[in-house]
Parts: C-alpha cells; structure tokens; sequence
C-alpha cells in the first residue's frame, strides 16, 4: 500500500475526470426521515455535487452493485424443443465513490466466500474487477458497533482510500490501477504533518463509538445458548420480511427462479438474494420445514453472522453497520440480542 | 484528458476457458453452465418413482465427467427449474449415469411427464461420497430405508463390483409396501453375488408377500458381526436412519464407521445459496454423505 496525499479540489477533479467517460456511483440525498435525518443511497451521479459525501451510512448497502438484488445467471432459447443456453457477465467498468470502511470489509469478507473457497463465482468477480473503489472515511455513524467486529478500518479491497485532513485528503492506494488513476491529478507524498494529522484523525474517530458490542466470547455463547429463551423472545418480535438481510451488506444467500417469455421463445435463470428469516427458506418437497419457526429462522441469522463464519474464517461476517437494527420494524437489532445472550450465558 | 476505467472480461482468463470440470472444486469455470444432456431411457420402478438414463451430449464432456458414490447432481428442465438429485448408477460406468427420481413437486413431477431424446442440462457431480476405501477389508452393512436406495444403488454397484475388497457384503432394504419396492427386479441379481446378503421387509404386506415383516430395525435383530470390523451406509429418512445408526451403535459399530446421506433444500451445491445449510455446516459441501457422530454433533442436524 501507498501512502500520498491530495488536495480536496485535486478529489473533486478527479471524480470529474471520471466522470467524464464512465458510470459513477456516489451516496445521494434521496429524501428526508421524519426526524429530519438525511436519506441516502448509492446512486449513480452526473456530477460532483450530486454526492453529499458526509453522509453517516446508505440505508441500503452498496453490496447491489456487486450482488444485485436479482441477476440473470443464464438465458435459454428454445427452439424446435431443443434450447441453447447463453451465459453473460458483467464486462463495463465503473466507479463508486465515498465506500465507507464497513462497506469495504463487507467485500472483502465476500470475496472469501464468492472468489477464494470451492467453485468460485464468476459473475461476482466479473463485478468485482470491474468496479473501482474509492473509500472515505468517517467518524462512526450514530449506532454502527463495527470497530466491535474490527470493521471500523479497511486495509485492502478498494483501490483508493481517503480520510480528511481538513483541505486535503491523506490517500491510501492499494492497486495498480488506483495509482495510475490518481496520478491524473496533483498527489504527492505525505509530510510529517500530514502523518501526524492522519494518526490523529483516527484516533478521533477510534473513539467516537457509542455503541459496544462484546463479541469475544460468542461463538461459544452461540453454542451454549443454542437452547437460549432469548431467542424465543426476540423470534416472537420477527415479522419474518427479511428486510434486515437485504440491507445487510454481507448476507449473499439466494433462491433460483426460472422466467419464461410471454412468447415462450426463451427461459431467464435468474438468482433473486434471498433471506434466511423468510419462511420457505428451509422449505423442502413435501411441505417439510426444516426452520418452521420464526425463532429458529432468526437464530440461524445470527449464527451464521457469528458462529458459523467464524468458524471458517476466523472473524465474523457481520461488519457492524446495524442496518439491520435500522429497518426492522420490530426493533430487532445485533446490540440488543448479543447483549441478551450475553447476560443470558452469565447467569 | 479524461480517465479511462478499461473494461475487465472474465472470459478472458485462462482458468475459465478450460473443459468445464465440477470435479475441479477451485478452478474459475462457468458455474451455471450446464452439460447438455438428454433422457435416454425412462424405467418405471414404482407409482411414485421412476428411473432415468440420462447421457451428456458431447463426448468429451461424458468422457471427463466422473463421481463417487454418494454424490449427486443437480438436473435442469430449462423454463422450469433445477433440483439436486443422487447418483443411482455405478461409479464405474461411463456413458450415461442413473438416476431414480421421486415424484415430489414441479420438477420432479415435469420430469415424470418425460420421454427419452427430452433434453435436460447437467450440473455436477456436487457433494461428498461415501469413503469406500477406507471399508477395505471390512464387512459392509449396506441398509436402505424407502427412497433411500436411490442414493444407496452406487454403493452397492461399487461394493459387488469389487467383492475381493471387502469381507461381507449385506444389504438390508425397507419399505412400507410391497408395491413401494424400489428395484425390484434386481434382487435377483443381487442375491446370487458371491458374498452377498440381502435382506428385504415391509411394514404393510399384501396377500402374495412372504417375506419379513415389520420395521427395518427387526432385521439387525438376527445379524452377527464383528462390531469393530464393520462399517455401515444407512440411507433414508432421518427418522428411520436415527432408529438404525442408534441400534448399529448398541450393537458396537463406532458411531464415525456409519455414514448416512442428508437432505436440505438446495439453489447451487456449490456452498454459495446458503439453503442447504446445518447450523455452520453446507450439506452440498460438506455432505450430503457425513458419518453418524458429525451428524449428531451438527446442531439442528435431526
Ligand atoms: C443431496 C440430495 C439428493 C437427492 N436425491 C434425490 C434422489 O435421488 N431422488 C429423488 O427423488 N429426490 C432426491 N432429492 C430430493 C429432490 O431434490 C426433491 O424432491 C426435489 O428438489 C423437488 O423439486 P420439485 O421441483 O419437484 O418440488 P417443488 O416442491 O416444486 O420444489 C421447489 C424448489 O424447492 C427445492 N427443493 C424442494 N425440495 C427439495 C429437497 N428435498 N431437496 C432439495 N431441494 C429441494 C428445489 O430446488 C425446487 O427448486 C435429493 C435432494 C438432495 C438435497
Ligand atoms: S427485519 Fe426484523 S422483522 Fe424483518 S425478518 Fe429481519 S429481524 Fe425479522
Ligand atoms: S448483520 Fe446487521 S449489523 Fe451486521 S453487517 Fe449485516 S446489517 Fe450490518
Ligand atoms: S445448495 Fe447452495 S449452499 Fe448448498
């Protein structure tokens, strides 16, 4: 990794540079919540002021640019009662701008699940090679925990990473291609200064968590609380919409469906993400239900975040965010429920 | 002076354009690809099930597909779905593989509806197998229950292929009627293997049955064997398979000499869907075929 540094005005001619001959994706105002609070998602912009670039966090992940929420895995067409098959990936670039470290670290624990284990997917890495990451960091969002999960700071997956010093972006390259596209405006070497105005900057936001959340022992708790009335309590709450898993920038599971044309001249293999807290989810021939129950659903989401992964990779899949504790409307959150458990196993 | 992001094609890498290989876990391959195939032969086994000959279209595509008992396949009627299905025939094999399908829902019962030259599309082998080659030397307890002889078959075909392998082969079958036999017209054949036993019940017999009768568990009642020397494949229902494996390990037979083959819901086999998951376990990865004591320690498992 490289280490330069960059005046703001030098960012924003970058973007436009950008801009110019490729799609750009930034965090947008869509509207407002009732508090006043600004909503935001990744949308693609036309210029640099379409960005607010101070935004906390988009309400929805920009996980669908690399796992949209439905893609075509393979088209048939039929002809003569025979059919060939046509598969396609992604092949145009583009760039998002202003990721936040959670969001990064979001890819990076995707990339060991879609690019590193068994049958590795191309669409994703199709994707994936074809967006160029610009990172921005921030101080810690209202109720985020991820410096809890060791989320809060990104070290690789993106292509450039800034932190504001005030009039100037410290920037952190970690690819090739992020290094020639940043030598297109004026970067150069950090001062001493610039070091330490860096260094204090993450302190400052190191310390802004409000939220903490005790992961040390979980994967054990998970285990011993298997049979835990917390999840009783909290699964009666869930109305099994599985909104918390489409906002959730980590959670890839999905479910295939197979569309005809009106004119039945061709069939669209298409995966649609899916969530473990929707009922069919374990659904099988026959009726059986292998989680019929809202609690089981609920617990198997949680033991997935933070048994299950850990257990392959050593860390947890969940990076913090609380979008899910954002937009469940029976206010269920990660905070609450480990905490639970928690007291739950203390007993 | 505007800044050009060039277009990256997947295709291009070298990993991708090589012969798709399912067998070649980690290689980068077109993962949705199917192998064009078609039904060669339709076998009526019983009401409920029949039996599919199915043959991958290209040469060197049916030349290079292999698998090991135990694994399964994940078969498509373009337009209407995919769904996993075991491996019935014999591992030994080449030119068209088996499979014994179960009338259960949309695909399944489609395919019911099908005649041979039906294309379909192909996608395996998916899954773990049964170590048969840790059994060597070993008696083998070969036990199905219902449907469960579908993913049993290629054990069985491996086991009386190659008898001077193991010690005893004996294989103990069990279904509710007689009419839900599956196979039944290679008993025969089966019966007058050297080395081999077979051993059939039914719960619910009819006028002409005069053979056993009751729960498969009855028929380990009269058996002998030396625990320590025996492994046992249990294929069927999780009722039926926790039943037997208990009795199997009362009688001696270390819980990890027992291996039985799971059922979930499946999108991909290949660990990426998440429907087929047991707690942190994937059943296309990391099964179907697991042994009794990971089953037991698998929370959610049974
Ligand atoms: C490893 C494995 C091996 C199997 N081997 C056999 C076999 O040898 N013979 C046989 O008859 N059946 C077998 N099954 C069960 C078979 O896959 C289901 O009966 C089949 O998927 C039902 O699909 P459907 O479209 O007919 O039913 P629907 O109810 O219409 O199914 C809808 C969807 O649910 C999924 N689904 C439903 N039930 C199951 C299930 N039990 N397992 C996995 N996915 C399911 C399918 O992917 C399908 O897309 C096996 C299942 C697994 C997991
Ligand atoms: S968002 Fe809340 S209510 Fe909806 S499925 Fe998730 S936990 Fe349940
Ligand atoms: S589980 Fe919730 S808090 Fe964790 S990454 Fe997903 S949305 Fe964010
Ligand atoms: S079938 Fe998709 S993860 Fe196992």
């Amino acid at each position: 990794m490289l280490f330069k540094v960059m005046a703001k005005s030098s960012f924003e001619e970058l973007v436009g540079l950008l801009l110019e001959s490729n799609e750009v994706i930034g965090p947008r105002m869509k509207t407002r919540h009732p508090d006043g609070k600004g909503v935001h998602q990744f949308l693609p912009i036309t210029a640099f002021a379409d960005m607010d670039l101070d935004y906390e966090k988009s309400e929805y992940s920009p996980k669908t640019y690399f796992l949209p929420f439905k893609e075509n895995l393979s088209t048939y067409r039929f002809q003569g009662g025979d059919w060939e098959q046509e598969i396609k990936y992604r092949i145009q670039p583009r760039a998002i701008v202003g990721m936040r470290a959670c969001d990064i670290n979001a890819l990076v624990k995707l990339d060991k699940v879609l690019l590193k284990g068994d049958f590795p997917s191309p669409y994703y890495l199709a994707r994936r090679k074809n967006t160029f990451i610009i990172g921005l960091d921030h101080d810690p969002c209202e109720n985020g925990f991820c410096a809890s999960v060791g989320s809060d700071i990104v070290s690789h997956g993106f292509d450039l990473f800034l932190t504001d010093l005030g009039d100037r972006y410290f920037v952190a390259i970690d690819s090739d291609r992020g290094y020639r596209v940043a030598a297109n405006v004026e970067i150069r070497d950090p001062t001493e200064a610039d070091n330490e105005a860096y260094v204090q900057t993450r302190n400052r936001i190191a310390k802004g968590f409000k939220v903490e959340v005790s992961i040390r022992n979980l994967p054990q708790i998970l285990d011993l609380e298997f049979q835990s009335p917390v999840w009783k309590k909290w699964g009666d709450k869930c109305l099994s919409c599985g909104s918390c898993s489409a906002v959730c920038p980590t959670c890839y599971c999905y479910g295939v469906e197979e569309k005809v044309a009106m004119d039945f001249s061709e069939s669209a293999k298409v995966k649609r993400l899916y969530s473990c807290n929707l009922y069919d989810f374990a659904m099988v021939a026959g009726g059986h239900n292998f989680r019929p129950s809202r609690e089981s659903r609920l617990k198997y989401r949680y033991y997935h975040q933070h048994r299950g992964f850990v257990e392959t990779y050593d860390e947890p899949k969940c990076v913090g965010c609380n979008r899910c504790g954002d937009v469940c409307l029976a206010g269920i959150n990660p905070p609450e429920v480990i905490t639970d458990l928690e007291k739950e196993a203390a007993r | 002076m505007s800044v050009i992001l060039h277009p990256y094609d997947v295709r291009d890498e070298l990993e991708i354009q090589k012969a798709l290989d399912f067998n070649r876990r980690k290689q980068l391959k077109h993962v949705d690809k199917v192998h064009r195939a078609e039904i060669t032969n339709v076998v009526e086994l019983t009401e409920q099930e029949k039996l599919f000959h199915i043959r991958i279209l290209d040469a060197q595509e049916r030349e290079r597909f292999s698998f090991l008992p135990g694994q399964f396949v994940m078969v498509e009627l373009p337009g209407y779905g995919e769904v996993p299905i075991s491996i019935s025939s014999s591992s030994s094999q080449k030119g068209h593989i088996e499979l014994c399908i179960r009338k259960a829902g949309l695909v399944t019962g489609l395919l019911h509806a099908c005649k041979p030259k039906t294309p379909v599309g192909l996608r395996g082998p998916f899954g773990t197998h049964f170590p048969l080659g840790k059994m060597r030397g070993k008696n083998v307890l070969l036990i199905a229950g219902g449907l469960g002889l579908a993913p049993l078959r290629a054990p069985i075909y491996y086991v009386t292929e190659n008898l001077g392998e193991f010690a005893d082969a004996h294989i103990i079958y069990g279904a509710k009627r007689p009419k839900d036999l599956l196979f039944d017209y290679e008993y025969e054949e089966w019966r007058r293997i050297y080395g081999v036993k077979l051993d059939i019940i039914v719960e619910k017999p009819d006028e002409k049955w005069d053979g056993h009768v009751g729960l498969i568990t009855q028929l380990l009642d009269g058996i002998t064997f030396d625990a320590n020397d025996t492994y046992a494949i249990v294929c069927g229902p999780p009722v039926m398979f926790k039943f037997v494996c208990n009795r199997l390990r009362d009688m001696g037979i270390p819980m990890q000499h027992m291996f039985v083959s799971l059922e979930r819901r499946m999108h991909c086999g290949m660990g990426k869907c998440c429907r087929c998951n047991i707690g942190s376990t994937f059943t296309c990865i990391d099964g179907p075929v697991f042994d009794y004591w990971s089953v037991l320690n698998l929370k959610e498992a049974i």
